[in-house]
């Protein structure tokens, strides 16, 4: 039986039920560590997600570019942030967006969490 | 025999490698981070080890969620960095050291650790960026190289426990390795950090304080908790701390801090370095 882990706040442990849902989605993303399946995607990226078998629920969270719901929706971080570098989000980025700050208040986050 | 010479713990955050390649070692956003390195360069010079047993993660380079090993040992004649998918410079390939490889291999399994054998490895930032902060230079490195791969990716991970044990094992395994070699273990990640969801920004500063000053005298502290609890503590991806207990298991002993830092933020992580050596109890 699937056994689910503790619960912390604000946070979705990539486990079975995840690796499960997402497998398509970060199946995908793996395969762009290759510039060429990178440049593919940029080119059309409905045929490329097709070719995959990502779902509909997937493909609206990646036209959307939303992080927290290509989580929800199975996705791991790991890969996930292949897809991020494609479309130039870096690491700040993603937090400000996950956080709902704008990049400059999540940096400061960061800089007060070291005082 | 072989001879472990010391324990280096550090972080491995991406943007380290393109801080390196841009040459922002003064910069001040990165001074206080690359400060922390000349000491454990000096110590290195000294010591002059031959081979470095790396514990890592890989980030989805090498291994897919098709296959993922809990533990996986290199056991290569070279091993290969290469595109990430983000962007950051390529290092030249690392030498491996085979025969090591299947001694550890040989006695790690006799120990009852099951690991995944592997004669082509892709290594990736968190095997290639600290070899960079270590050794300094256009690549060329001066050790041969054994990485040893700790799922992060996937929960259930390893328990902390079970990785300081395969810490000892490798540890163990090492000083039963007939040559003359010099090894130093190496342990990379954290410290605090979270990328995802929106606990995304999390550092723990009192915990990863505290975790650096146990560690040498009692890892246990840390050892000892669930992986539910320290995801909590230091973030899902201040796991990475597995990668430090794993390499404090392998020096043994009683151990001493040589050196240590640690500077918030590098990137979204609170970033850490140790050097350990052992020391009579």
């Amino acid at each position: 039986m699937l056994r689910p882990l503790p619960a912390i706040p604000g946070t979705t442990l990539f486990d079975g039920v995840q690796a499960m849902k997402g497998y398509a989605l970060n199946k995908m993303c793996y395969s762009f560590n290759s510039a060429a399946n990178r440049d593919e995607f940029k080119r059309d990226e409905n045929a490329y997600c097709a070719r995959y078998g990502v779902s509909a629920e997937q493909r609206e969270a990646i036209r959307r570019r939303d992080v927290l719901a290509l989580i929800a929706a199975g996705g791991n971080v790991y890969y996930l942030a292949k897809l991020a570098g494609i479309l130039g989000l870096d690491v700040q980025d993603l937090g400000a967006q996950q956080t709902g700050m704008t990049k400059d208040a999540f940096k400061a986050k960061l800089v007060a969490a070291g005082r | 025999m072989a001879r472990i010479v010391g324990a280096i713990t550090t972080s491995h955050i991406p943007a380290i490698g393109k801080a390196i390649a841009r040459n922002l070692h003064e910069d001040p956003y990165w001074k206080p981070f690359f400060d922390g390195y000349p000491p454990v360069h000096r110590w290195l010079a000294k010591t002059r080890p031959d081979v470095a047993v790396v514990f890592y993660n890989d980030h989805g380079l090498n291994f897919f969620l098709d296959k993922m090993p809990t533990f996986a040992l290199g056991a290569a004649p070279l091993y290969r960095n290469a595109d990430e998918g983000w962007g950051i410079p390529t290092l030249p390939p690392f030498p491996g050291d085979p025969r090591l490889s299947w001694h550890l291999i040989e006695r790690l399994v006799d120990a009852e650790f099951d690991i995944t054998t592997c004669q082509e490895m892709l290594v990736d930032h968190a095997f290639t960026i600290p070899m960079a902060l270590l050794w300094p230079g256009n690549g060329a490195w001066p050790v041969r190289t054994v990485p040893v791969c700790i799922n992060t990716v996937q929960h259930p991970l390893p328990s902390a426990l079970r990785c300081y044990s395969l810490g000892q094992a490798v540890g163990r395994a090492i000083e039963s390795y007939p040559e003359d070699v010099r090894v130093v273990v190496i342990g990379t990640g954290g410290l605090s950090h979270q990328l995802d969801g929106e606990r995304a920004g999390f550092i723990n500063k009192a915990f990863d304080t505290q975790f650096m000053e146990r560690l040498p005298g009692d890892p246990l502290w840390a050892a000892r908790r669930s992986i539910a609890e320290l995801v909590e503590l230091t973030g899902t991806q201040g796991i990475e701390l597995l990668m430090w207990l794993a390499a404090r298991g392998a020096l043994g002993g009683t151990a001493a801090t040589v050196h240590s830092n640690y500077h918030i933020p590098i990137s979204n992580t609170a970033a850490g370095l140790m050097l350990m050596e052992r020391r009579a109890a």
